[in-house]
């Protein structure tokens, strides 16, 4: 089912949680609405299932306007990121809930309730847990539990609210991947709210990036990782470089230094910010060359398939970040061959520049 | 430390010390307080034949104060479980002016001499006073009746249920309702299958601890009671009333009856409990 919020405002006391967000979740998608802590996503998912109705604005769902539906009757799954769970019912009887208090008329009988519990519990692999309380499982298996819950109401969309957020960094990484699965076998609508940019982009189809209460940009993880569209996203995806100077024609002139960018966004003379991933940004140890900022390398790690380089700025470039970090294949390290406290440049392969106030 | 010392059967290790020290001091303190006044009181019976005793304890006026006694305590404690529930429910779900000055009220019975609150209710609910007035010429009378007792009984057990429930609801999730909700609930069957369940057991003790306080209140009784033999001495005053005629032994035969009793039901109330906490899979 197709859902669509146009122009939601929320507001808390003087607090803006959301500001006129409009957006548009197509049918059978696995969306991901990713942002800080206190951005509006856990809000908006609210909005969307009824838990809190917006100030102003619509929720349409299948094309119908949902904005005065009370949540019992918008048929949403809710998946809560500490579980709710009933923890005086028996798993089976959680599953069952959603069936047991449907009106007399839709109610299933109970061989169906017990055939329709043992479908969903099988579905999400806990099917010998069904006698168990809730107080017996381990947190994984409660979200599972929670996820088959919402999905015995045959809900037309899945909302989760940092289904994974109250688990250890294993058992998330193993439900991120089995959520995935379990998306591409129903093929249900879903939102989930998260604020680990790698879960976003490890889950999703698409990825909505929230701050302060407005969405930054709507992508496929691929489109927000590798062009992201405002400096906020650029920050918040991934490890990045920033450097502040001011644009000079071709260049970009940090300090004494220059700086090769994308060309976008940049007119002559206006002070701007650049971004560089750590990936995107080489070392010359060839201290006259005429590109490049200083910097002195602090540590080298050298585990893993790539080697990260973490390096000081040079005391007293003003308005510069302190640190810059360089992720570099085996091989170049070795032709470096770099040495701690070493002076190089920095050159980025790419750097892409916002205007300063926009940052 | 040799494998068999550190697999010695016989000598468990406990990882909170003290285990030995603690039961033997509840024993003693126990024993002190409770068990030996109370055992007194069994063997002061004891000196009774049988025979005797049970004309003291079936004696037509001794029955009638049972029944008042048991019975009242009995429905005093069910009113305050319903509308405890509800006062600590609005107590803990809204803000309201006022809240902090009404969630000190509710301990007032707790503190007042129980006394001042039995004049108090009968100036109230005599045929003179403010609430009588209005009430018996709607052929209500409540002072010096059984539903007297009653009154007196619901407003010092007040208390028990509210701040028994309060923190059991305050620790309840918005969210367990949310996903009720959610999942198709209607408001009653979110509270019938949901909330009620998991305060069940808190609950109980509640109703538990308001029954056992008005079993053995006297003060607020006596005076809005009226004591018409027969129809509305509590089972309390019979006591007194043996120990003014200097019939101790008698006084100590409806006592030990009563402790019986009200032990009994305490005991089944208990069990209830710890049933129904297990059901809602607590103590696991």
């Amino acid at each position: 089912m197709s859902i669509q919020v146009e122009n939601i405002h929320k507001q808390f006391g003087a607090f803006t949680a959301l500001n006129q967000v409009s957006l548009d979740f197509p049918t059978g998608e696995l969306v991901a609405l990713l942002g800080p802590s206190g951005c509006g996503k856990t809000t908006l998912l609210r909005v969307i299932a009824g838990l809190e109705t917006a100030d102003s604005g619509r929720v349409v769902l299948e094309g119908e306007d949902a904005s005065g539906t009370h949540v019992r009757e918008r048929q949403v799954g809710f998946v809560f990121q500490h579980y709710a769970l009933f923890r005086h019912m028996t798993v089976f009887e959680n599953v069952a809930f959603g069936l047991r208090v449907k009106p007399r008329k839709e109610r299933p009988n109970e061989a169906e309730i017990k055939k329709r519990v043992h479908r969903l519990l099988e579905l999400v692999q806990l099917d010998w847990l069904a006698d168990r309380f809730p107080a017996q499982l381990s947190g994984g298996q409660r979200q599972r539990i929670a996820l088959a819950r919402a999905l015995a109401v045959e809900p037309r969309v899945l909302l989760l609210d940092e289904p994974f957020g109250a688990l250890d960094a294993q058992v998330r990484k193993e439900l991120r991947r089995w959520l995935r699965r379990l998306h591409d076998e129903l093929h249900v609508t879903s939102i989930f709210v998260t604020h680990d940019q790698e879960e976003a982009l490890e889950v999703a189809d698409r990825v909505v990036l929230m701050n302060k209460g407005k969405v930054e940009q709507v992508g496929t993880p691929q489109q927000v990782y590798e062009h992201p569209a405002t400096p906020f996203v650029y920050g918040f995806l991934g490890a990045v470089n920033l450097f502040h100077g001011r644009v000079d024609g071709e260049h970009v002139r940090v300090g004494e230094a220059v700086l090769p960018h994308d060309g976008r966004d940049a007119a002559h003379g206006v002070d701007v910010v650049g971004f560089a991933r750590p990936h995107e940004l080489d070392i010359v140890t060839d201290l006259a060359s005429p590109q490049g900022v200083e910097a002195t390398v602090a540590r080298v790690l050298a585990f893993g398939a790539s080697v990260r380089v973490e390096l000081d700025a040079i005391a007293g470039t003003e308005g510069q970040p302190r640190h810059y970090e360089v992720v570099l294949g085996r091989e170049r390290l070795a032709e470096l061959a770099l040495t701690e406290g070493q002076r190089v440049r920095l050159v980025p392969s790419q750097l892409r520049v916002f205007p300063r106030e926009a940052a | 430390m040799s494998a068999a010392t550190l697999f010695n059967p016989t000598r468990q290790t406990r990882v909170l010390p003290g285990f030995g020290l603690s039961l033997g001091y509840t024993l003693v303190y126990l024993s002190l307080l409770v068990l030996i006044p109370l055992s007194a009181v069994f063997l002061k019976t004891a000196t009774l034949g049988w025979s005797e005793f049970w004309a003291v304890v079936t004696a037509p006026r001794v029955v009638a104060s049972y029944k008042l006694s048991f019975g009242a305590s009995l429905l005093a404690a069910g009113i305050n479980a319903v509308f405890g529930l509800m006062l600590a429910w609005a107590l803990v779900r809204y803000t309201f002016p006022g809240k902090k000055l009404i969630d000190a009220l509710v301990d007032l019975p707790f503190a007042l001499p129980t006394a001042v609150a039995g004049i108090a209710l009968t100036a109230l609910y005599a045929g003179n006073g403010w609430v009588g007035s209005i009430l018996e010429p709607l052929g209500l009378k409540v002072a010096f009746t059984p539903l007297g007792v009653l009154v007196a009984l619901v407003f010092i057990g007040v208390p028990f249920v509210v701040r028994t429930v309060q923190p059991i609801l305050e620790d309840l999730e918005t969210e367990l309702e949310e996903a009720a909700a959610s999942l198709g609930a209607q408001r009653w069957q979110t509270f019938t299958k949901v909330i009620l369940p998991i305060l069940l057991p808190a609950l109980l003790t509640g109703f538990a601890l308001a029954f056992a306080r008005a079993v053995g209140e006297y003060g607020s009784v006596i005076f809005i009671a009226g004591n018409i033999p027969m129809v509305s001495e509590i089972t309390p005053l019979m006591i007194i009333t043996k120990l003014e005629q200097y019939d101790y032994v008698g006084a100590t035969a409806i006592a030990t009856v009563m402790l019986v009793f009200s032990f009994a039901l305490l005991l089944v109330i208990n069990l209830l409990q710890a049933w129904s906490a297990k059901r809602t899979g607590r103590n696991r």
